[in-house]
């Protein structure tokens, strides 16, 4: 019978920040499992899954894929990160705005709308200018600056027309007038691993990496932090990667949460492994969940 | 290590660190390919999955 590994990375693409989480913990003498997420067939009667990991570190690029593997593996006992709870929220725009706002955690104006008829009236609640957004979707995808009616109805009209229902959820967040970079915080637990500004390109306003933005070392404020330690404080404690801009008129603000935190670039400004951060945050909570149960066993004995 | 495109039959180079699951490009039709197995020097590939809406971080 093959030994049952603690950690596993489960994955159904492996980019460059899987095989760097891999490599630190082959540094550290810990030994895993590549989980394809692609592969997996498990029952849902929450029988313990020996074949599976004790702690699985989730970093599927599908955010449905993720988050309904991560509820599988939790009804099943296992220990996941992040959590399916966190992965939802993280990965729905609409639900981090709603819990960001309704716990302070100072995040631009945003306003939804359910149908192409009452987009307008969001729009219009927002103001001009401001930027529409999918509710579901990263890199960038699908963000689009409003600044006039015209095109406002020009992209709630392109939108009905794409017969698609998570297309006639709009959300409409007012534009902040940032210079023209935002921030990228690394937070695991409670700590921030990595600040850095993330520069857009000259071609593209968006900052993403992906887009082709670059990143520069940003300094860990007392303001920043506070911010930081309020959003994990609501959204849950795990590996999160926190995008906030800088509002000359009220300080920073919280515009994204992301579930499965994509690190290269931040890593280019950073003397530090941030994935071994990660996995020293992993492994020490795979230590506090060992010592309950050692310590159960001591007492049946 | 090299295997040859499925689209095309171009060599494609796969670098000996590669992992289960890593992607690799045609350099002559652009097609992704997904790391399917590695065995004693060879590797195996599979049409990788196209970008979904849901896809990010």
């Amino acid at each position: 019978m093959l030994e049952r590994k603690s950690i596993g990375i489960l994955f159904d693409r492996v980019r460059w920040e899987e095989k760097e989480l891999g490599r630190q913990l082959e540094i550290r003498g810990l030994s895993y499992d590549m989980i394809d997420a692609k592969s997996q067939v498990l029952p849902l009667d929450g029988s313990p899954l020996l074949s599976l990991p004790q702690t699985i570190l989730g970093r599927c690029v599908s955010f449905y894929r993720g988050l309904n593997l991560a509820s599988v593996f939790e009804a099943h006992g296992i220990d996941t990160i992040n959590s399916s709870k966190i992965l939802d929220v993280c990965g729905n725009k609409l639900l981090t705005s709603q819990i960001l706002a309704r716990n302070g955690v100072p995040t631009p104006k945003t306003v939804v709308a359910f149908s192409s008829e009452s987009a307008m009236q969001a729009i219009e609640r927002v103001g001009f200018p401001c930027v529409m957004k999918p509710i579901v979707g990263s890199w960038g995808r699908q963000v689009v600056p409003i600044r006039d009616r015209e095109t406002a109805e020009a992209l709630i009209e392109m939108r009905e027309q794409l017969n698609d229902s998570m297309q006639t959820i709009f959300y409409f967040q007012e534009m902040i007038k940032r210079p023209p970079r935002d921030i990228r915080c690394i937070a695991v637990g409670e700590e921030i691993v990595a600040a850095v500004y993330r520069y857009s390109s000259a071609e593209n306003w968006k900052t993403n990496v992906a887009l082709g933005g670059h990143s520069e070392p940003c300094k860990v404020t007392p303001e920043l932090e506070e911010t930081i330690l309020k959003t994990v404080n609501v959204i849950g404690h795990g590996v999160l990667g926190v995008d906030l801009m800088e509002n000359p008129e009220s300080g920073l603000v919280v515009h994204e949460v992301n579930g499965t935190v994509e690190f290269k670039g931040a890593q280019s400004a950073t003397d530090y492994s941030i994935a071994g951060r990660i996995i020293d945050y992993v492994t020490s909570k795979r230590s506090k969940l060992e010592s309950p149960r050692e310590t159960v066993k001591a007492h049946t004995d | 290590m090299e295997t040859k495109c499925l689209e095309c039959d171009a060599s494609v180079h796969v670098q000996d660190d590669a992992v289960v699951g890593e992607i690799v490009t045609c350099p002559d039709c652009g097609a992704d390919y997904e790391v399917a197995a590695l065995n004693n020097g060879t590797v195996t590939i599979k049409l990788a999955e196209s970008v979904k809406e849901d896809w990010g971080e």
